[in-house]
């Protein structure tokens, strides 16, 4: 087995902006089973800033345990790290958001590190409206032991062995509007088309972005019988219309029908645009969200796409008015001002 | 686009560059890999069974597969393939036990060989163990025709020729040396079956401007004066030499000046000096040891004072080149240049010339004067006689020669034995899985980031006193097996299946250079526009699979495809696996390797 990748790349390979080939973003060798849906979303976001331009220092890949947890180290290898405790990511995450507001946060969780263990931390990151993105990479299983099923699984869902799951499911995306955040999308590893714009919308956007990405358990989750299945999954896709991410560099050039897409605009000055289905869905509109969601999962379809998107939002940092200035550039006398600026506080709490 | 056809025998074969520009399609991955594994002796057998010379090819070769390998699209050089070639022969332990039987049976058809060379000794190398008997022709009192008389023995060394020489001769051929045969009708009259005709391009072209004649001691036709040096009978040269021309011969002819005598020796030549025809590393061995090579120098005349050549006379020139990139010389508006010379060598073609073949006995010849062939079957008007070599379609090189010799060994069995010369026998293909366990493969497919490494060289000055010291060393056995594993096993396939493909995208994940994309199905113009990675290079093929349960196609560009096996590796359901492909030319006999 190969665990170096060939370093010869493309001799005609393009360039970003900033003068980077894609490779520039890639990490380690995947160590994940062959035909992984996560390995699939790792080149999606590898793809994404590579597409954005952005400067890989500048981005920091924080994660919790899980085979979705173990991707950081096969993306964006020039990039900040962090593999923190099971469950505990958005912890971890909240900190370093806190003492660096300008670095851009990705997230990546399992269906295990986020339903189950971390379902109390996600809850609460979600609320904070912290500026990241959160991937959930749902495979409807614990593919790490074995393939217990997850509580993401669906009610009937058959496991490999044949065992059909009996325990209601936790739909994320439903949960993450309920519980207000502004910008929740699910999409599948087996549709980059889809994902790569999203993933680039949810970087933009400035609060908590919320992206559930559907990817297969090719070694314990994608029999027959499964929900969760490349096979299943693409028989039962549907969207609520087409993504394009427009960045804030680019002109927009293409012009739609009246009425058949609808955009919105992010505080960075790009656009989110959707297309196709895009008048008959209303991205603003939290409550049908909601039921859009929850109506598919009833009729067994899975609704894909960007659900809700309010870019109107203030992030965590706005909301505790914290410094513009990240901790590791204060100096000393800034970060410890001292016993007199202590009683002052105090003082004024009195 | 239509789905790719793997069943073709030449879709795989194009895959392998080095083997699919070879003129003998030598499977030339299949020994390198041999080469690495230390199994030297099948290295050389692999090689010997297709292209008959390894040990002269490996230091003389022109290397048609270098420029097609693979390696040097994603890199900046080939491997060394020609040198690895030469490892083989020098590493090689004693074949004598895995040459070919020959039947003392005969089987009754006599075949007569005019020349000594490559087509010829490729001829009598596939007939001999069906039991034909072979009369060899040739002026030379010894075998190896242009190898021997115009190579000079700096570059390949006279035991190394003798050797594989020897390997076909001793399989019993009748050798007639020192016989120039003077007309192809008497040969005929004989009762032989057939006659093949590898009789060379034996004339090298003159340069007749005003001079020549009064100057005529001191000018001398290269080829001619190169056999003339390897057959002992010219020993020096004046101190200052102008060799003209910038072919490979011209390169032989300045290197040999350089070590009988020649001190001052230039190369001068007509055109630009990248246009050359001589190989790079053939130029670059030239002026290392101190050899300039001045061009754009048209020649205008020999000077000659008191009956003694002085110098030569040249314009100078500037290149032209017109919307179809013909080339002109426009002469620049300045004085002619006066070089002075003892000696000049004259080194611009060769030309084919039968004056002894009777244009009376139903062999039909063009308006250029060349026999008329079936440039598959070599065969000419006249059914009984063949042609190979430089004397078939004009001057080539060695592993032309052999192709052709082997293409007529082909036509000639079939001919004796009364079946249809037209009807080629299909080349022989063997695909089979290199898998050894789940990610494991029988190939080393980790691609190594080594340069090419250099062939080590003998010292110049001593290689400059003696015209026998063999230049190049070839690669010792740590150099060698570091350079073949620069080798990217272009002939280990990636083949799909596209029942088991479930779109999982992992192939195209880790793709390092994102060969393969999934996409709806086009025109061959529009599918290459929207493919992960450019694919500019139209000279390497698409392979398309049938439409898969999306209605997409599995859309994968040869082009640089690394052949490292991660696409295999990644897919869950083997959709991909790495077959390696052999390909061989079948031969008039089968020849084990």
């Amino acid at each position: 087995m190969s665990y170096i990748k060939p370093s010869f790349r493309h001799p005609e390979a393009p360039t970003n902006n900033i003068g980077y080939t894609e490779a520039d973003y890639e990490g380690a060798l995947s160590t994940l089973c062959a035909g992984c849906g996560h390995d699939s979303i790792s080149s999606a976001i590898i793809q994404a800033c590579f597409e954005m331009s952005i400067e890989p220092h500048t981005v920091a890949k924080i994660s919790g345990i899980g085979c979705s947890s173990k991707t950081p180290t096969y993306f964006l290898g020039n990039s900040h790290g962090f593999n923190s405790v099971h469950g505990r990511m958005p912890s971890v995450a909240t900190g370093a958001n806190l003492a660096n507001r300008h670095l851009t946060y990705i997230g990546v969780s399992g269906d295990g590190d986020t339903a189950s263990i971390g379902m109390g931390q996600f809850s609460h990151v979600v609320r904070r409206n912290l500026n990241m993105l959160y991937i959930v990479e749902n495979n409807g299983c614990y593919g790490l032991t074995k393939g217990q099923d997850s509580a993401t699984a669906d009610v009937g869902s058959h496991s490999k062995k044949g065992a059909v799951n009996q325990y209601q499911s936790i739909d994320l995306c439903a949960l993450a509007i309920q519980l207000g955040a502004d910008f929740v999308a699910r999409s599948f590893s087996g549709d980059k088309a889809q994902l790569v714009p999203l993933i680039k919308a949810a970087m933009s956007h400035q609060g908590f972005a919320f992206i559930d990405v559907l990817s297969p358990c090719v070694t314990f989750n994608n029999n027959v019988g499964s929900t969760k299945s490349y096979e299943f999954v693409r028989e039962h896709i549907q969207a609520t219309g087409t993504v394009d991410f427009v960045p804030m560099q680019e002109e927009i050039t293409v012009s739609y029908e009246e009425g058949a897409s609808q955009e919105v605009c992010l505080h960075d000055g790009s656009v989110v645009r959707l297309r196709k289905n895009g008048k008959d869905y209303n991205l603003r509109d939290r409550a049908a969200a909601l039921a859009a969601a929850t109506d598919h999962a009833h009729s067994g379809e899975i609704l894909t796409g960007l659900l809700y998107m309010d870019p109107d939002t203030e992030d965590l940092h706005t909301l505790l008015d914290t410094s513009e200035c990240a901790l590791n550039k204060m100096t000393e006398a800034e970060l410890c001002p001292g016993n007199q600026a202590l009683q002052k506080i105090n003082d004024s709490l009195r | 686009m239509k789905p790719t056809d793997i069943s073709d025998p030449e879709y795989f074969h194009k895959v392998v560059d080095c083997q699919y520009a070879c003129p003998a399609h030598t499977p030339v991955p299949e020994y390198i890999r041999l080469i690495a594994a230390e199994r030297y002796t099948d290295a050389y057998m692999v090689n010997w069974e297709s292209n008959v010379f390894p040990g002269i090819l490996g230091r003389t070769c022109d290397r048609p597969c270098e420029p097609a390998c693979r390696r040097g699209r994603v890199e900046e050089e080939p491997v060394a393939i020609c040198r690895l070639k030469r490892v083989a022969a020098d590493y090689k332990e004693d074949i004598a036990e895995r040459l070919p039987s020959i039947p003392t049976e005969k089987n009754g058809k006599k075949v007569a060989l005019v020349g000594a060379g490559p087509a010829s000794l490729t001829v009598a190398r596939d007939l001999m163990p069906l039991g034909y008997d072979i009369d060899l022709f040739d002026e030379q009192a010894l075998g190896g025709g242009f190898m021997r008389s115009q190579i000079p023995s700096f570059r390949l060394p006279e035991e190394v020729l003798a050797e594989e020489v020897n390997y076909v001769l001793d399989m019993g051929v009748i050798t007639h040396f020192n016989t120039y045969v003077d007309s192809l009708k008497s040969l005929l009259d004989k009762e032989y079956d057939a006659v093949f005709v590898g009789s060379g391009a034996p004339n090298g072209r003159d340069l007749k401007v005003p001079g020549r004649e009064e100057g005529a001691a001191n000018i001398h036709i290269g080829i001619n004066w190169l056999e003339s040096v390897a057959f002992g009978h010219t020993s020096s040269i004046g101190e200052k030499v102008i060799v003209l021309g910038g072919g490979n011969t011209a390169m032989d002819c300045c290197r040999t000046s350089r070590r009988i005598g020649g001190k001052d020796v230039k190369v001068i030549v007509r055109s630009p000096f990248e246009e050359m025809k001589a190989s790079p590393w053939e130029k670059e061995d030239a002026m290392h040891e101190d050899i300039p090579i001045m061009d754009n120098h048209v020649p205008v005349d020999f000077v000659v004072d008191q009956g003694r050549l002085v110098g030569m006379h040249f314009e100078k020139v500037r290149a032209q080149y017109d919307e179809n990139g013909k080339r002109s010389l426009i002469p620049l508006d300045e004085p002619h240049v006066f070089v002075e010379c003892d000696d000049v060598l004259v080194a611009i073609g060769q030309e084919n010339a039968f004056p002894w073949i009777e244009r009376d006995i139903g062999l039909e010849f063009d308006q250029w004067d060349m026999p008329k062939l079936d440039p598959q079957t070599f065969q000419s008007t006249n059914p009984r006689v063949f042609f190979g070599g430089d004397s078939a379609f004009g001057p080539e090189n060695i592993i032309t020669a052999v192709a052709h010799g082997h293409q007529a060994a082909i036509s000639i069995d079939k001919f004796c034995q009364g079946k249809d010369v037209t009807a080629r026998p299909m080349p022989g293909t063997i695909l089979s899985s290199t898998k050894m366990g789940v990610h494991e493969w029988n190939f080393d497919n980790a691609v190594t980031n080594d340069l090419r490494f250099k062939v080590p060289h003998a010292d110049k000055y001593q290689s400059l006193s003696d015209r026998h010291i063999e230049v190049e060393l070839g690669f010792d056995e740590k150099l060698a097996y570091a350079e073949a594993e620069r080798c990217l096993n272009c002939d280990v396939q990636t083949v799909f299946t596209d029942s088991l493909c479930i779109e999982c995208d992992a192939c195209v994940d880790i793709c390092p250079t994102r060969c393969i994309t999934f996409t709806e199905s086009a025109e061959e113009t529009e599918l290459r526009g929207k493919l992960s990675a450019p694919a500019n290079n139209l000279a390497q093929d698409l392979y398309l699979s049938e439409p898969l349960k999306t209605g997409r196609v599995m859309v994968k560009d040869e082009d640089v495809c690394l052949h490292c096996g991660l696409c295999a590796e990644r897919c869950p359901t083997a959709a991909w696996d790495m077959q390696k492909f052999l390909y061989s030319v079948t031969k008039a006999a089968e020849v084990q390797s």
